[in-house]
Order: C-alpha cells, then structure tokens, then sequence
C-alpha cells in the first residue's frame, strides 16, 4: 500500500475498488478454508492468471511477495517440525497466496480509489459523530508515512556510522522517536494550510 | 491587503516578534533575518498558523485570529520539507487531494491536476510513488498541490533551503511567473534580486525594510 500502483488498463485496473476489496476477502476466505493440495494448486494457478491479466510484470509481482521470503522459510520449517510437510505446505502457500492477492489489488487500484471506497464504506458512521473523510485520511497518511520513517532511520543509522558509534537501540531510538514526532508535528502543520482539518 | 498591526508573539516565555507595524501590498515580498530572527512565525502569522499574542493581523480584511479557515482557502502555504506536506502515495492523489474541497466532478479534477502537474513538468510522474521523486520534484510537487488551489496569495517559507543549485533556480525562475503576490522567508539572497520589497528581521523587530539592494545591506552589516 506504499503507493505502487502500477497504471494500465487491464480488467482489474477497471474493476471497481470496493469489488476488488470485496473479492479480495473472499478469495482470502476461501483460501484458507481450502485443506487439499489439489485445490491450494488450483488457487496457485488462478493467482498467477490474475497476474497475468493485469499485467503488471513479473517484476512489480515479485516484489510483493519478496519481504515474506524469511518468514516464509520459518514457516515452512516450523511447520514440518511440528506438523507435517503437508501442513507446512498449505500453511506456506496459503500466506504467500493471501499477500499475493492483497498486492495485486495494490498494484491495480489506485490509492484515491481506496479512499473513496473506505469513505463509502464508513459513511453510515456520520450518524454517531464520525468523520469518513478523516477516517481515510488517517490510512492515507500511515501509508505515505512507511517510506518517511524509513528514510528518517537510514538518516539516524548513518548519521551513527558517521560518528563511530556503536550499534545501541537506545542510541537509535531516541533520535528516531524525535525525529518522528517533529515530522508528525510539521505534517500536521502543513494539512491546516492545506486546508484539511477544515471539515 | 495585509496589515500587522503592533503584533507581538510570546512562546515559551520568549519573545519571538515584537511590536511588528506592517502594511504589505507588493507584488513579491522576501524576509530575511538570522535563524531564530521571527521570520518563519511572521511567515505562519499569515495564514493563521500561528496567531498574535498581542495585536493583529488582517489578511484580504479578515482578522486571522476569527477566520483562520477562511483565510487559508485564500494564502497558499509552502514549507521548507516537502516531504511534511505530501500526504498521498502518489503524485497526481496527491495534488487532487486539495481539490476535495471544491465539489468538481472526477474529470474536472483530473483535467485541473493534469494541467498543473503538466505546467510544472511533473506529468510524466503523475502515477509515480511521491517518496521516489528526488528532493526538488517534491517541493514542485508541493508546490503544485497549493498552486491547483489558485491561491490569492503565495507564502513560502525557505522553499529553496533543501534543493540543490539547479532546482534552486528553478523555483526562482517559477517565482517570477507566478501571477499572485509571493511573500517568500529565505536565506537565498541571490532569490530577492528581482523583488520589490524586503524586509529584515532581527530579535523578533523589523530592522530594515525597503527595495531589496539597501535591504540585503544593511542584513550583510549586521550579520558580520
């Protein structure tokens, strides 16, 4: 959800938002109600389908799945230790599946979109008090604050390196917990002169 | 069509501007002043992002203090780090989201994002994720999420603090073109050549305040 939308014009990109999610539910549902390595297969094949309908490459798929490659080894591993290698398989392929086809929404559909979806979604809430659009502006600014953290780390990280010091998680906190509570307050400066807290 | 008026600000038990008399009404205004000198606050004090401890400012005949809100649909606002005023993943959502508030259909916001983002030569990113753009196509990009607003009056606060020499000039070339009046707070001076005003800050007062060439003079003096 850190803004990889990948353009095109295939039938998922047109595909409506909320049925994606929709669909997206479904499918994860189904998944893992699925116990038989004949139907986990099949899921397999339909997912790979799906990304070949898109269109999106094989690169912008890989990525998708590439952070769980760690995970998913211990999984598989922990698994077969305490289960069975038909257990670690379905466990396995289950998550790598689900996060498939949550990235392949992502890939297909716009941020604004998902905005748009969720204030839909959430607009019987008006009624007890609760504003839709800040709501989704919250997800918004969580999603677009992963890559900004992130770099503020690295920043933290070298500017240690820098000096010499050695690796300490005290060292390294303090100046990011800062760090991030400066950008939070400048974020929230800079969303009243856009304008929007003005609802 | 801006005026401080005895304004003061206190934070922290310190006196951040004091007494400041002003009347702006030229086309390009710059503020200079050492760090710390009360020009950000003087900055903020126009949109009502902050307001005065004692005095008043009034921007377009609306006193800040009462119709803060009102005020910034009119001031465009644009901070020294980009990177604190992008909210969306990406480029184009990103400047459509300041148009939310303007009732247009999906295709005039779409037509209106295309326009800006073509003008300042980010439309071949429309779709790219924001956190990839290097430092100077955010500020654009900042930049151009106020300018869709078509503000009546532009502040700038540092706008060219982060960016390297061509980008700089980049954004002094856009200065230039822009049709609203710009209020701009910087430590470029090289910016405020063509200007038409500038006023000096020192200690939270107004030192000096005239065309930019006695101005940057007397800020030369009293920085060595």
């Amino acid at each position: 959800m850190t803004g990889v939308y990948v353009p095109g014009d295939s039938p998922l990109h047109r595909l409506p938002a909320g049925a994606k999610l929709l669909g997206l539910a479904l499918l994860c549902t189904t998944l893992f109600l699925l116990g038989s390595p004949l139907w986990l297969g099949g899921s397999t094949v339909l997912v790979v389908l799906l990304y070949a309908v898109s269109g999106v490459g094989p690169g912008a798929a890989w990525a998708q799945v590439k952070p769980l490659r760690w995970f998913a080894v211990a999984l598989f591993v922990m698994q077969f230790v305490l289960v069975d290698l038909h257990g670690a398989v379905s466990a396995t392929l289950r998550l790598v599946l689900a996060v498939a086809l949550a990235g392949l929404v992502t890939l297909t559909t716009r941020f604004a979109d998902m905005m748009a979806c969720f204030e839909r979604c959430l607009a019987p809430l008006r009624l007890l008090g609760v504003d839709p659009f800040r709501v989704s502006l919250v997800l918004s600014l969580a999603v677009r604050s992963v890559p900004v953290i992130s770099a503020l780390a690295t920043r933290v990280r070298e500017a240690q390196q820098a000096r010499g010091l050695s690796w300490s998680v005290r060292a390294f906190a303090v100046p990011l917990v800062v760090s991030v509570l400066r950008h939070a307050d400048a974020m929230g400066e800079a969303m009243s002169a856009r304008g929007l807290d003005d609802h | 069509m801006i005026r401080f008026n005895g304004v003061g600000v206190r934070l922290a038990g310190r006196d951040v501007l004091s007494d400041v008399t002003l009347s702006l009404s030229e086309h390009r205004i710059g503020v200079v002043g050492a760090n710390g000198s009360g020009k950000s606050t003087l900055a903020r004090l126009l949109n009502g992002l902050a307001l005065p401890t004692s005095g008043d400012v009034t921007v377009f005949g609306h006193d800040t203090r009462r119709h803060a809100a009102r005020i910034r649909r009119d001031v465009g606002f644009l901070f020294t780090d980009p990177d604190a005023q992008i909210v969306m993943p990406t480029v184009a959502e990103d400047v459509a989201l300041s148009l939310r508030r303007k009732g247009l259909s999906p295709a005039e916001v779409d037509e209106r994002v295309r326009e800006v983002l073509a003008r300042y030569g980010l439309d071949r990113h429309a779709d790219h994720p924001a956190h990839l753009l290097s430092g100077g196509q955010k500020q654009l990009l900042a930049l151009c999420a106020v300018l869709v607003l078509e503000p009546r009056l532009l502040v700038m606060d540092e706008p060219t603090t982060l960016l390297d020499l061509r980008h700089s000039r980049l954004v002094a070339d856009l200065l230039r073109e822009l049709p609203q009046p710009v209020v701009v707070v910087t430590h470029d001076l090289g910016l405020l050549d063509s200007f038409d005003r500038v006023i000096v800050l020192d200690q939270g007062r107004v030192v000096a305040d005239s065309t930019p060439g006695p101005a940057i003079g007397h800020y030369r003096k009293l920085m060595s």
